[in-house]
């Protein structure tokens, strides 16, 4: 399904997502929905300057109460293998620990993305015993085991409270072989260039952070930065959004669509909106096209229904692509 | 002519296969298996890339493998200490000539 949107100049000559789909005979569709994700809002401690959301202090949407009612409402008429929490910063919304209580016996896998500074803060110290009671998988926002490269994208000081977070996890279990409390890393590039290969980088950055500082994780994940919210304006400011996105249009891998993760998920945002990935969300590129509510959905979104899409969608197909 | 090292030039460099392909074709599928993951890495291949780069001072090699490194996953910290042991390896070899000269001095010096 094509949006119609204004495309910015500097795409001029690049093919569109869409039609490089029909060109290569390929159909993003829906298949069986497995996860279920909910963004619990833009509120942030940090404001990333690769942000696809532009979340930050200063903004106002969080999920209410009621909403997330309707949304635990949905996760028990509808079975989802895996729940996934993000934002914004989870951790600073008010009814997060109702809702972990209320989504953990309703699925196997429970997840919740944490930038590790919103955790970090004392006020938050009884999360990390909740994660924990109900075998909450963390995953850690960790771009790079370089200090200046880390913070030129999360803002200076994230990495010594980074570490410390992990530090205070690993003393928890979290991350430590045989615990089963899962900790989980991701890491986008700190630029306008792709990431590295996923095997060999995580093997660097065990080893780096257990020789520099002792610590340890579980896996690593690597993805492209999306041309969204924050990150779309630096690369517009910096002159480097049209090779940034021949980057992208060039590495498009025909292989990676069968395995995106949009045909699997569904994320609904704040305000109970559904959506096929949280690209589309910071895109304001509906489910189907239309604004539904999840307190409108009776089953799972339809099989075979198709993904809307737009240039963002070549940060997920990419070399390997995200799946 | 004033367009010596345009940054363009590098995206047409299988352009020089155009009258001999059969040597660029060689040279090509060479350097590919060169920078291909072996007993080295292709993450410390791109680092040695980026030094060799900077001791032949071509502009083109050092954009592209500065972006190799980056998307290999080598910070900014590693890529500069590689640019210093190209550093210290150039000095040095201006350095330890200084031997010579100093033996050549003091055969013709009281």
């Amino acid at each position: 399904m094509k949006p119609i949107k204004n495309r910015a100049p500097e795409l001029e000559g690049l093919s569109r997502f869409a039609d490089t789909l029909e060109k290569q005979n390929l159909l993003l569709k829906r298949d069986e929905t497995t996860t279920l994700q909910i963004n619990l809002g833009l509120l942030c401690d940090l404001a990333c300057r690769h942000c696809h959301l532009s979340a930050g202090p200063h903004r106002t949407e969080i999920m209410d109460w009621p909403t997330m009612q309707q949304v635990i409402a949905y996760a028990e008429r509808v079975h989802f293998k895996t729940i996934d929490i993000t934002g914004g910063a989870p951790e600073l919304v008010p009814d997060l620990p109702e809702l972990i209580r209320a989504l953990a016996p309703l699925t196997q896998r429970l997840m919740l993305r944490t930038n590790l500074t919103a955790l970090y803060q004392p006020d938050k110290s009884h999360l990390l015993e909740l994660f924990r009671e109900h075998r909450v998988i963390l995953i850690a926002s960790f771009p790079s085991t370089n200090s200046g490269q880390l913070e030129a994208q999360r803002g200076t000081g994230v990495m010594d409270s980074s570490l410390e977070m992990l530090k205070q996890l690993n003393r928890l279990g979290y991350g430590i072989e045989g615990s089963g409390l899962e900790l989980h890393l991701v890491a986008n590039p700190s630029g306008a260039f792709m990431p590295a290969e996923q095997e060999q980088a995580e093997r660097k950055f065990k080893q780096d952070l257990a020789r520099k500082w002792g610590l340890s994780f579980n896996q690593l994940y690597l993805f492209a930065n999306a041309p969204l919210g924050r990150f779309l304006g630096w690369l517009s400011q910096s002159g480097n959004l049209h090779d940034y996105m021949e980057k992208l249009v060039g590495g498009f891998n025909p292989c990676t669509v069968d395995g995106l993760m949009c045909r699997s998920l569904v994320s609904i945002a704040w305000d109970g909106i559904l959506y096929d990935c949280d690209f589309n969300l910071a895109a304001d590129l509906p489910l189907n096209g239309k604004r539904t509510h999840v307190s409108e959905l009776k089953g799972l979104p339809e099989k075979e229904q198709a993904i809307v899409v737009g240039e963002h969608c070549y940060a997920c197909t990419a070399g390997s692509g995200f799946t | 002519m004033s367009d010596y090292y345009e940054s363009e030039d590098l995206k047409n460099f299988s352009d020089i296969g155009k009258d001999a392909p059969e040597l660029a074709e060689k040279f090509f599928n060479y350097y590919g298996s060169v920078f291909a993951e072996g007993e080295l890495t292709a993450r410390e291949k791109a680092l040695i890339g980026l030094a060799v780069s900077h001791t032949v001072q071509c502009p083109y090699c050092i954009e592209a493998y500065t972006k190799s490194c980056l998307e290999k996953g080598s910070n900014l910290a590693e890529m500069t200490e590689a640019v210093h042991v190209v550093n210290a390896i150039r000095g040095g070899a201006s350095l330890v000539h200084g031997i010579q000269m100093r033996k050549l001095a003091e055969k013709v010096s009281l």
